[in-house]
């Protein structure tokens, strides 16, 4: 038997998918193929792979055999149909609008994104002439009232960073399909093994895989996931239907089907605008994922103990993890949740709280702390804390954090993999030194 | 529903390949999928009355004109033109009808199988050979392929 017809689960896919031995070798592992470039067998094998007549290596900006690994492997994970890694979840973000939006188009946007990704959508997309409505992510019907004739993509994160919002996805999403437009979604804080937004309707997944796919903080890295179910023909996406001027005549769509955003966003964007991922960089965000469902359940048991034990402590105004039952999004995010019912709840390690003394308090226990680390990453195997308003979300006008729910008081942890005993310590002391 | 491992089989089986509908333009799909597999060893009989020769091979203007065996008969053509075709594969004594990427008819795969054909509809054979032989998987492609083996060849290691 060589290819079992079976639907494999995500710890398997974790592991195993994207990866079987080495052509050449017989290696188990990843061989990180550092290379700029690959021969060709004759100009005849040249012109074929040039005019993508045929599917091989010719240069790591276009791909690499080590990228291409953890390429497929989040694109199992997400259910999707094919993928394209980038330098970053930005360079991912930015790969997907600059490539299938061009000047007139619009955007509508939740307006509870992570601060980078609001920038762009307000400040960098509309110097190219595309423009963006920010929605209130909690309503599909505002996400409906923004939709314009050009409106060519609805965006949103699954689980708003650091808002903590859940995202209806297929209720998002069907807004997003009257209207003939795909759901572009980023599901880094969720993770692929906690949420699968193709299954609940997506159309594209975006991660920023330095976070969870990762896990350890030391890599950065992102990915954009098709599922290979959007319809591009419907007369509004003439770039994926059209010859393309930029890759000698070629129609995306008719070509390659079901992966045509992949090879567009690939041979049109990533060629152009270059922002590739390095073959060990993809090497290490595989490593990382191979444990990503063990890690992912750490964090979900130490945040929720994090998150139960802030919410009664004296020196504790809120705490808002949608983890916890009195989230108002909790049941909607158990209803997405890739894991089994029965399991704890599936709401990753982000969580945020305000202290009573407020924003004061809040800063004078980022700096009492002993390993919690004060940085602006997440998803790392660390326990993080940060103050939204004054580093990640620094850019946006207070109207700005108003909609996207940070407060000035807010405080987000990233609960990492440390013993639970020592991260409720760190904390204790900390609010005690802050709040005496 | 074809298997994968039904797919792998008949891949690695046939031959000679009868493309039905084969464009002699560069930048259509019948045109990418008969150089790709051309390119990949497989022979190459292109069917349309349209052409003396396509991609460098004798172009016969039916499938019922050609002077050799054929193993497969891939059909880029509209569903409703697949019954008559269908009959003729099955008339030449090929072994196998595989219908296209978005090429669907009961009609023809009931008359294939009746006539002891084996049917893949609704799939493209490059990507499907790309998949489990050809290099898909570089593309960023979501293969399905799980295996603690290297991968496999069309055709036996020289």
């Amino acid at each position: 038997m060589t290819q079992a017809d079976r639907s494999f689960q995500p710890e398997t896919l974790c592991i195993h998918a994207g990866q079987i031995p080495d052509a050449a070798t017989g290696a188990r592992a990843l061989p990180i193929y550092q290379t700029s470039s690959f021969v060709f067998d004759n100009a005849e094998h040249a012109a074929s792979l040039f005019n993508l007549q045929t599917f091989g290596n010719v240069y790591s900006r276009l791909g690499n055999p080590t990228v291409a690994a953890l390429e497929e492997r989040v694109a199992a994970l997400e259910g999707g149909r094919a993928a394209v890694a980038t330098a970053s979840g930005m360079a991912a973000e930015s790969l997907l609008f600059t490539t299938l939006l061009q000047q007139g188009d619009h955007i509508v946007a939740a307006n509870s994104l992570y601060g980078g990704s609001v920038t762009m959508l307000a400040v960098n997309l509309p110097r190219m002439g595309i423009q963006t409505t920010f929605v209130d992510g909690n309503s599909p019907q505002a996400f409906a009232a923004a939709m314009r004739p050009n409106t060519r993509a609805v965006y949103a994160e699954t689980l708003g960073n650091p808002s903590l919002q859940v995202l209806d996805i297929a209720a998002v999403a069907e807004v997003a399909h009257q209207h003939g437009v795909p759901l572009v979604v980023d599901n880094t804080v969720l993770s692929p093994y906690l949420c699968n937004p193709i299954a609940h309707g997506a159309d594209v997944v975006i991660h920023s895989a330095t976070k969870y796919l990762g896990g350890h903080g030391s890599t950065l890295g992102g990915v954009v996931v098709e599922s290979g179910r959007f319809a591009w023909d419907n007369g509004k996406f003439p770039g994926m239907t059209e010859p393309s001027p930029g890759y000698h005549g070629v129609k995306f769509y008719e070509t390659f089907g079901d992966f045509g955003l992949t090879m567009r966003l690939r041979m049109e964007g990533l060629r152009v605008h270059g922002a590739s991922l390095a073959p060990t960089s993809a090497w290490q965000l595989l490593q990382g994922i191979e444990t990503l469902p063990l890690r992912m359940e750490r964090h979900n048991a130490n945040a929720l103990a994090v998150a139960q034990h802030l919410a009664t402590h004296p020196h504790v105004a809120w705490v808002s993890y949608p983890g916890l039952a009195q989230h108002p999004d909790h049941a909607l995010l158990q209803r997405q949740s890739s894991r089994p019912p029965a399991e704890q709840p599936a709401a990753s390690g982000l969580l945020a709280f305000g202290l009573r003394g407020g924003m004061q308090a809040g800063i004078k226990l980022l700096e009492s702390l002993t390993f919690i680390s004060h940085l602006v990453n997440i998803g790392d195997t660390r326990t993080l804390i940060s103050h939204p308003a004054s580093t990640t979300h620094r850019q946006l006008e207070p109207e700005q954090l108003a909609a996207a729910g940070i407060g000035p008081d807010m405080v987000r942890l990233s609960v990492g993999l440390e013993h639970i005993d020592d991260i409720l310590w760190d904390l204790h002391q900390g609010l005690e030194l802050a709040c005496q | 529903m074809s298997s994968a491992h039904d797919i792998q089989r008949i891949l690695q089986r046939c031959r000679t390949l009868a493309v039905v509908g084969l464009s002699a333009e560069a930048h259509r799909p019948s045109y990418f999928a008969a150089k790709y597999m051309l390119e990949h060893g497989y022979r190459i009989v292109p069917v349309n009355p349209k052409y003396p020769s396509i991609l460098g091979q004798r172009c016969f203007p039916s499938l019922e004109a050609i002077d050799h065996p054929v193993d497969m008969v891939d059909v880029f053509r509209r569903p409703q033109d697949t019954p008559a075709i269908a009959e003729q594969a099955v008339a030449i004594g090929a072994k196998v009808l595989w219908l296209q990427l978005g090429v669907i008819n009961e009609q023809a795969r009931a008359i294939a199988a009746a006539g002891g054909l084996e049917v893949v509809q609704d799939r493209c054979v490059k990507i499907e050979h790309a998949r489990f032989f050809g290099g898909l998987n570089y593309a960023g492609v979501n293969t399905g392929v799980i295996s603690a083996r290297r991968p496999l060849r069309t055709t036996p290691a020289a």
